[in-house]
């Protein structure tokens, strides 16, 4: 009898600390997610204008003091290379922190160029992956890292949803992540135009305010809709990222991952990460009292029998 | 009576210093050629023939819009700008920034309930119209086609007599 209740008891105790627990969790879930700095800054990549020049990866390899190219970077040639059996084209390195692809859709009968680099994520999952806190989403939109802090441990290259962070594989004593910083500490700090934008001929890189950028992209869609694919990419993707881009044609023919989720990376995790305080105030105590109450007669039988057995 | 002369004198040269003026201005309206210096870092200055570009080109508001007294084609702009009145600014330079993302272009981008807003800087403004009208008329489109190389530019494009040793093929990723 006294066995049927205990178990009635634990049950009825395990479902209601389940809710009490669930309950803050649901809270933290729709906490909501950060939506950027006010004032963060982006850029407006407008592939229309782009005409494949690479001046931004010339400009970018000086600003950034990074090693002298393989090939010069007018030799347009390197648009031919492809990687792993020509399944990918080239992608950001430890001495390029943006790289141009081109691509050819059907319907153009003109090549599209493609600037890929960092996008500056409003939440980056680098920075939420960083178990070291090297990264830091500045006010100013940069996403940026302390390279001193870095332990190489590459979770942000497998958590980057555009496949940014590159690795200093050529360093054999202290390798780290290297990455596009927006030319925070030269020039975004200061409010000037990073490298890259201030190059660009064609002015296919608009830098400002990522809220005016949005206007301006929308400006742009809504005078000629037929020259834009009616969507901006980088505007719900992933939360939102700092770099923008509109286009002629479907992103997902100009390599752009058109499958990513419109909720920040770190919302995957933000459940559960928000139990974890919950679990470990409630669970000892909750459980400490549970195991009282259950041993209580236990005790006192295991007592008795204790006693019978010495009677005997 | 001295004095008066002397106010007459300067009225009849200001009238033709005035005319002067406006015989020159007459005159510059349709320059042969343009030097286009603003922007000389990494390239040199371009000799731009405006006389073969008028020819061309046939309506000014192709590269002027509204500004020539021309009119505008495009019917966005001709909202505004369908009078057809000759400006006393017909320069790129005049409109179009050299510093399209300084500190107060950038809050000029905030007021959105303004008209150009989203205007070009002058390089910008100068390689999409250029670019795209030589694009479809085949004209000259490589960089160099139009403006050399300076010794500057070579660095940095790591090309000329910078141009890297070994020219294999990149070990990316």
């Amino acid at each position: 009898m006294s066995k049927v209740s205990r178990r009635k008891f634990l049950a009825g105790g395990l479902a209601g600390g389940a809710a009490v627990m669930l309950a803050p969790a649901e809270k933290v879930l729709a906490a909501g997610s950060f939506s950027g700095f006010p004032d963060g800054m982006g850029v407006l990549v407008d592939l229309t204008r782009c005409v494949g020049c690479r001046s931004c990866e010339a400009a970018c390899n000086k600003e950034q003091q990074l090693p002298a190219p393989d090939l010069p970077f007018d030799d347009l040639s390197v648009f031919d290379q492809t990687f792993h059996q020509g399944t990918q084209k080239r992608r950001p390195t430890e001495k390029a922190y943006t790289v141009v692809n081109r691509y050819r859709p059907e319907e153009l009968d003109k090549p599209v160029y493609r600037k890929i680099q960092c996008n500056h994520c409003n939440e980056p999952a680098c920075l939420t992956s960083c178990f070291v806190n090297a990264y830091t989403k500045t006010k100013e939109g940069a996403v940026i890292y302390d390279s001193s802090v870095c332990v190489g441990c590459r979770n942000c290259m497998i958590a980057c949803p555009f496949n940014v962070p590159a690795y200093s594989y050529s360093e054999v004593l202290s390798p780290v992540v290297k990455k596009c910083i927006f030319c925070y500490d030269s020039r975004v700090k200061h409010g000037q135009p990073p490298a890259c934008v201030e190059i660009c001929p064609a002015q296919a890189l608009t830098f400002g305010k990522r809220k005016d950028l949005l206007k301006i992209a929308r400006m742009r869609l809504k005078k000629s809709p037929d020259k834009y694919q009616q969507e901006i990419y980088g505007e719900k993707q992933v939360g939102g990222t700092g770099w923008l881009y509109i286009a002629e044609t479907p992103f997902e023919e100009l390599g752009f991952d058109t499958s990513l989720q419109q909720e920040p990376i770190i919302d995957n995790v933000k459940g559960f990460l928000g139990m974890v305080p919950m679990v470990l105030a409630i669970w000892p105590a909750l459980f400490t009292g549970f195991h009282l109450l259950a041993t209580k007669h236990k005790d006192h039988a295991h007592d008795d029998s204790r006693v019978e057995e010495e009677k005997r | 009576m001295f004095v008066a002369s002397s106010w007459h004198l300067r009225g009849v040269l200001l009238i033709l210093i005035s005319l002067l003026l406006a015989v020159t201005s007459y005159a510059m309206d349709a320059p042969e050629t343009i030097e286009i210096d603003a922007l000389t870092q990494y390239y040199q200055r371009v000799e731009f023939n405006h006389q073969l570009h008028v020819e061309v080109a046939e309506d000014c508001s192709v590269c002027h819009h509204h500004t020539t007294g021309t009119g505008t084609t495009d019917p966005y702009c001709g909202k505004c700008h369908g009078q057809f009145e000759e400006l006393d600014v017909v320069s790129c330079a005049d409109c179009h920034s050299a510093e399209p993302f300084s500190a107060e272009s950038i809050h000029r981008q905030s007021q959105q309930d303004l008209f150009h807003v989203d205007m070009n800087g002058l390089k910008g403004a100068y390689h999409q119209n250029c670019l795209g009208c030589h694009q479809e008329m085949d004209g000259p489109t490589g960089c160099q086609d139009c403006h050399a190389r300076t010794e500057l530019g070579d660095e940095l494009y790591h090309s000329g007599k910078f141009a890297p040793k070994s020219t294999g093929q990149a070990a990316s990723h």
